[in-house]
């Protein structure tokens, strides 16, 4: 955890404000390269929001970050992040195909090699039947399976996924984990907003986040300890509110 | 290689879309039409009484263009009027001529009064033995043929080749930002530029599309008159959907709901029709008159005015053609700045 180059994310004094509303109140953190780190917290906490400027589409008032030794933001980096966004952003008339080829060529993929990364992402999130459907037919939780597909497709070193498996069933969810962390172990550094509590419990590391103030960072078993609890549940209560 | 993916994915969109794609390109010919039926009716033929008039004058009146009933006395032409049965009568009273109007339509009320007139100057020319020649009238433009359609037509062409290009790529520029897949692009390597490049690219092949069916259908349709080159007429329709189009995606960042971007048509759209050329500004105070100038429908009405009215060339409107591209490249500019809202770099 102490030597520089296996840093992935850095966070250092970062400040959020929307106006008078101050939303990160001075996080700093670190994200090891090839780590599964967990950002737990209320509703309204600011974790889209300290995650959206790990994704480089937004900037901090005041503090640095950096994500692979490259201070953000920075237009180059982005084909190093893949991003999911809290709510899907779609093009619904499109089918999911034509949707994976357009974010593709966002990223320069084309010819054989979108082909095998759109097989390959739609394989993962067991989608692969549904490819030449439009979208305004998909259920929810097919929405959100595809907007993760579209996160992976240019292989990013670094995955931001914000509250990834909402809606999708604990079967396909499962199977998600086992490949998030054949990703990780591959090398790929995943950030990931959760309420689930058993998917906390897979995160190598936990970052508790309240009113914009990182209140706890460890292992799962390390909060677990540290607050007396048995469950991470209990462990995010004791944080999130129950006890100041 | 973005712009073009870009491109690609607004275009199937479009082609999806099929009730929007109607709305762009088969309204402005359904409306046009209806200006044409509006406009250009049958000529106006005004039925006048008449009481006891020299017979040549009623005989040189009846081929004057105006259908002729004769009344037995002034009372009766008087009743047929306020029954409106007629528009006007002619008479004579205490030895002296007197025309009376029914005068509810300023139009009708000038038609009739120019038919008379016209008569009245052959009459007396007649009465002189053919010592003077009859005078010929002619006219600079138009002619009189020239209905009301023809000379407000071009206008036509510019207002809905502009309006429905800048509502339909001013509600999908934000429907982008309001489904959250802006966001998405900007968690990409694509560039503000980018975005709004491929947006003018993409919407532009159909509006391309939409200024070729419009010009084709109201020149060759409807007949409208041309006297000009059609290629000027195609870039300057064109022009003006690029404009709208720069203009529609670039205001689309100060709405935050379909319905707000409905509420720009009073405010930007309707005061660019009656600056457009609709109505004639002579009488205006130069005041407002200048701010005809910063409206960009103006340049493409009045060059389009040019091209099909007076038939003029390159050298008359390449001012306007100008500024249609200033304008559209300064909007596109604004827009890229203002999505700096959204991502800075
Ligand atoms: N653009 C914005 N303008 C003003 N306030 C904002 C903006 N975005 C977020 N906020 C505020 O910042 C706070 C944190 O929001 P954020 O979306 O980061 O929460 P969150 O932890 O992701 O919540 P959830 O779990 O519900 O997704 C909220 O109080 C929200 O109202
Ligand atoms: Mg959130």
């Amino acid at each position: 955890m102490t030597h520089e180059s296996s840093s992935c994310v850095e966070i250092r004094d970062v400040i959020r404000n929307f106006g008078e509303k101050i939303v990160i109140e001075r996080i700093s953190l670190r994200v090891e390269r090839g780590e599964i780190f967990g950002l737990l917290g209320p509703s309204g906490s600011g974790k889209t929001t300290l995650v959206k400027m790990l994704a480089g589409i937004d900037e901090a008032t005041s503090g640095e970050i950096s994500l692979l030794g490259v201070k953000l933001p920075k237009l180059a980096m982005m084909n190093r992040i893949g991003y999911m966004a809290q709510s899907d952003a779609l093009y619904a008339e499109l089918s999911a195909q034509e949707n994976l080829s357009f974010f593709g060529s966002l990223f320069e993929l084309g010819g054989a090699r979108l082909k095998e990364r759109i097989h390959y992402a739609m394989k993962l999130v067991g989608l692969e039947e549904h490819l030449n459907r439009i979208v305004s037919e998909y259920s929810g939780g097919m929405k959100r399976r595809l907007s993760l597909a579209i996160a992976l497709l240019h292989e990013p070193e670094v995955l931001i996924l914000d509250e990834p498996t909402v809606g999708i069933d604990p079967i396909l969810r499962k199977s998600i984990w086992n490949e998030l962390e054949a990703l990780s172990a591959a090398g790929t550094t995943i950030i990931v907003t959760t309420h689930v509590m058993d998917e906390a419990d897979k995160c190598h590391r936990l970052g508790m986040i309240r009113d914009g103030k990182l209140i706890a960072i460890g292992s799962p078993t390390d909060l677990k300890t540290r607050t007396g609890s048995s469950t991470i549940e209990e462990a995010f209560l004791h944080y999130g509110g129950e006890r100041p | 290689m973005r712009v073009r993916a870009l491109v690609i994915r607004i275009v199937r969109q479009f082609v999806r879309d099929k009730r929007t794609m109607a709305l762009l390109i088969a309204a402005p010919l359904l409306v046009l039409t209806m200006m044409y039926l509006v406009f250009s009716g049958d000529k106006y033929e005004p039925k006048v009484g008449v009481v006891a008039i020299p017979a040549p004058f009623q005989a040189k009146l009846e081929t004057s263009g105006m259908e002729i009933v004769a009344f037995g006395s002034i009372e009766e032409a008087e009743n047929a009027l306020a029954e409106r049965k007629i528009d006007a009568y002619a008479a004579i009273r205490d030895g002296k001529p007197l025309i009376k109007l029914e005068g509810s339509d300023p139009g009708k009320n000038k038609s009739i009064l120019l038919l008379f007139g016209q008569t009245m100057q052959d009459e007396t020319q007649a009465g002189s033995a053919g010592i003077l020649p009859e005078p010929s009238v002619g006219y600079l433009h138009g002619g009189s043929e020239m209905t009301a359609f023809d000379s407000l037509g071009p206008v036509f062409i510019g207002v809905f080749a502009f309006f429905f290009v800048f509502l339909i790529a001013g509600v999908s520029f934000l429907k982008e930002r309001t489904s959250g897949t802006l966001e998405r692009l900007l968690a990409t390597p694509l560039r503000r530029w980018e975005i709004v490049v491929g947006y003018i690219l993409g919407f532009g092949l159909f509006t391309g599309i939409q200024a070729v069916l419009i010009a084709a259908y109201s020149i060759h349709g409807l007949g409208l008159m041309m006297e000009g080159s059609i290629w000027l007429v195609l870039l300057v329709t064109l022009l003006l959907s690029v404009t709208a189009l720069s203009f529609g995606t670039f205001l689309s960042a100060f709405a935050k709901s379909e319905f707000q971007m409905i509420q720009f048509i009073p405010l930007v759209i309707v005061p660019q029709v009656f600056f457009s050329g609709l109505f004639d500004l002579e009488s205006m105070s130069p005041a407002l008159r200048w701010i005809s100038h910063l409206m960009p429908l103006k340049y493409g009405a009045d060059a389009l005015r040019s091209v099909m009215i007076r038939g003029e060339g390159w050298s008359v409107i390449d001012d306007d053609v100008f500024l249609l591209l200033a304008l559209s490249l300064a909007f596109m500019a604004a827009n890229v700045l203002a999505l700096r809202k959204h991502r800075k770099i």
